[in-house]
């Protein structure tokens, strides 16, 4: 249960100026290698138009196309499970695994069970899970969680992976070259696919034309789990579909270009069949999905294909930290996803915004982000879910603006207290004089020079 | 009702009125040299290429740049001179120990690099991944501009496994430090055949 609010949180993180500024740098970097990338991509702005018009229909047609992704599955040998929940999601997992006396499972990148909390609940139910994907491996030893959808440990120093590395995996006290941390990483997670029963995967894409799902991977490690397991277990938001395999190919040349500049990422593994000798399942999980497709105005987040792009270039992001968000997913489509998911809980992500429209302009399957946090503003608020001194704040605002008498006398005082009384303003009370200075009081306002002037020519 | 009726049941509720699919056909890319383009685009990801003749200059490139005195297998009848032929019936995990694995392509794409397999060329799934070092045979021929075209290729194909593969595995998680050889082959070589 969260108890700091995500101003609270990035305050923290801004404490260490110089770890704020690296970590600014690090994304920015990767934003500029994604622009790169799609300037030299040709027809770039007309794939994300199609990209946004496949997910359109998608939505518009979820429910038949769901059907159709089911019967294909099926067909093809894999079971197919329906969660509602994250709780519905863990117990399949758990009764699937308890079939086989499985007890130890390895997993790679998946948000969406990182959301379920699957591993806490494996784990109370004596199931071993290793994260295999490098960043989230890392998050694990640590007890955190990814700050960030793609780059999960983008917000840790190399020194301190590698004093999590000397005190876990046994490595020289102080390494911290990233080649040889990762070789040792490499080693240990080398012998927990060999020796693991079960793995799991999340979805990139599920094709509902064919039967097939689609993982995209940089380390190859979805495949090293997968293709040594007896029981192979995919776990879907109901989102992810796509309606043709051809869809593919528009998803697949934004995806890795949008999220870190590469043309596409190592591996694109397409599962249809399992091996012999090999159970598959995927486990179709709704969690909140189908209630926000019934939302007008925010509906269209489900589009998402989970690049990390709007992470990448979000000011507020880079400067304030993955994990101030408090939620599974962070960044700017975390904000308009999660206020779904817990209003209360997560009524100060949409404010956590410049409202700069940057995540828009970079989204693959161009969500109005920016738009939807606006919009997310005003339905918190109806709901009675701002903060006391934002409700103050704009109530002030509010009678201020309310005649032009108070108008004018407010003006007057303020403008008399910032040329006589500036201590008044220039203090800790007053929100607007943190890492700012007070604007300097012009003489007069300017209906008292109007006043004065209008009669000239 | 079970969960299944439930959600489709929400789903068929809030689901917004039909938008139409829009027309794909549109995106092409027309290359000058489509061989050139491919292996510049690998050489940038990572990756090593050698354009030859034949198969045979293959057998000797092989000696010349991986150690032999280790664990190589191969898919390819034409290489058990310098390989071991690749057992269909083997355990998975029996190639745990292979350093090099030399397999063919159907075919690779030039905007990325990557080649397209499918379980008749990989010989095992796990073997393009398991391996230390990959080396994947592809002929000038069969390369193909974008993955538009690389779809329009697979076609229909019902395979069980499919996968790109567009290069050495790799990371950045360490402080956005590139490291080639995450949990993939630390290395992938392309022999393109003219």
């Amino acid at each position: 249960m969260n108890t700091k609010e995500h101003a609270t949180l990035a305050e923290d993180f801004n404490k260490d100026e110089e770890r704020v500024n690296w970590h600014d740098g690090s994304l920015w970097w990767i934003r500029q290698k994604r622009d790169k990338i799609a300037n030299q991509t040709p027809q770039w702005e007309e794939l994300r138009e199609a990209a946004s018009a496949i997910k359109s229909n998608v939505l518009s047609n979820l429910h038949d196309y769901l059907l159709q992704f089911e019967s294909n599955l099926q067909k093809n040998g894999i079971k197919v499970h329906w969660a509602e929940d994250a709780a519905e999601h863990n117990e399949i997992v758990y009764s699937i695994l308890k079939e086989k006396n499985i007890t130890q499972m390895v997993k790679s990148k998946s948000m969406l069970t990182e959301q379920c909390h699957l591993n806490e609940y494996l784990e109370e139910r004596g199931i071993d899970v290793i994260n295999s994907d490098l960043g989230e491996y890392i998050q694990q030893l640590d007890k955190e969680p990814p700050s960030h959808i793609v780059l999960p440990c983008i917000h840790k120093r190399k020194e301190e992976i590698g004093e999590l590395f000397h005190e876990y995996l046994g490595t020289e006290k102080g390494l911290s070259d990233p080649t040889l941390l990762t070789r040792a990483a490499r080693k240990h997670l080398r012998n927990v696919f060999l020796t693991r029963r079960a793995a799991l995967t999340g979805v990139n894409f599920g094709v509902a034309e064919t039967g097939e799902y689609i993982v995209c991977t940089n380390e190859g490690n979805a495949d090293m789990g997968a293709h040594l397991s007896e029981v192979q277990i995919a776990s879907m938001g109901i989102e992810k579909l796509i309606p043709q395999k051809k869809h593919l190919g528009v998803f697949l040349r934004l995806l890795a270009r949008s999220a870190t500049g590469q043309p596409i990422t190592i591996y694109s593994s397409h599962f249809r069949k399992p091996r012999p000798k090999q159970e598959m399942h995927l486990i179709l999980v709704d969690a909140g999905r189908s209630r926000q497709l019934g939302l007008v105005d925010f509906r269209d987040s489900l589009k998402c294909i989970k690049c990390g792009g709007c992470m990448n270039t979000c000011p507020v992001y880079r400067k304030g930290g993955g994990l101030s968000y408090h939620n599974t997913i962070t960044g700017p489509i975390g904000a308009i996803l999660a206020p779904n998911l817990d209003m209360k809980e997560h009524a100060d992500l949409p404010f956590a915004s410049t409202l700069c429209g940057s995540c828009s302009n970079v989204c693959p399957v161009k969500i109005n982000i920016h738009e939807q946090l606006y919009k997310w503003r005003q339905e918190i608020v109806k709901q009675g879910y701002a903060t006391n001194k934002k409700s103050l704040g704009i109530k002030i605002m509010s009678w201020t603006l309310s005649s032009p008498g108070t108008y004018k006398t407010t003006g007057k005082v303020g403008r008399f207290v910032l040329k006589h009384l500036p201590f008044v303003l220039n203090n800790k009370i007053n929100p607007w004089y943190k890492q700012r200075d007070m604007p300097q009081a012009p003489k007069e306002s300017f209906d008292e020079w109007y006043a004065k002037n209008k009669d000239k020519s | 009702m079970s969960g299944r009726e439930k959600i489709l049941a929400t789903v068929l509720h809030n689901q917004p009125q039909l938008t139409p699919l829009p027309d794909i056909s549109i995106f092409k890319v027309h290359n000058q040299d489509i061989v050139q383009k491919y292996i510049d685009t690998f050489i940038g990801i990572g990756g090593k290429i050698f354009s030859v003749e034949s198969i045979d200059a293959v057998k000797i490139l092989i000696p010349e740049n991986f150690d032999i005195t280790k664990r190589i297998v191969t898919t390819l009848p034409e290489l058990t001179d310098v390989a071991e032929l690749y057992s269909p019936t083997a355990d998975p995990h029996s190639f745990q120990d292979v350093e090099l694995a030399i397999i063919n392509a159907h075919f690779s794409v030039a905007e990325n690099g990557a080649v397209w397999l499918t379980e008749p060329v990989m010989g095992h799934r796990i073997l393009p991944y398991i391996c230390q070092h990959l080396a994947v045979i592809v002929s000038a021929t069969s390369i193909v501009s974008t993955m538009h075209d690389a779809y329009a290729r697979i076609g229909e194909d019902e395979y069980g496994f499919g996968a790109f593969i567009g290069g050495p595995s790799k990371t950045a998680d360490i402080e956005q430090a590139l490291v080639m050889g995450a949990h993939g082959p630390i290395t992938m070589t392309v022999f393109i055949i003219k």
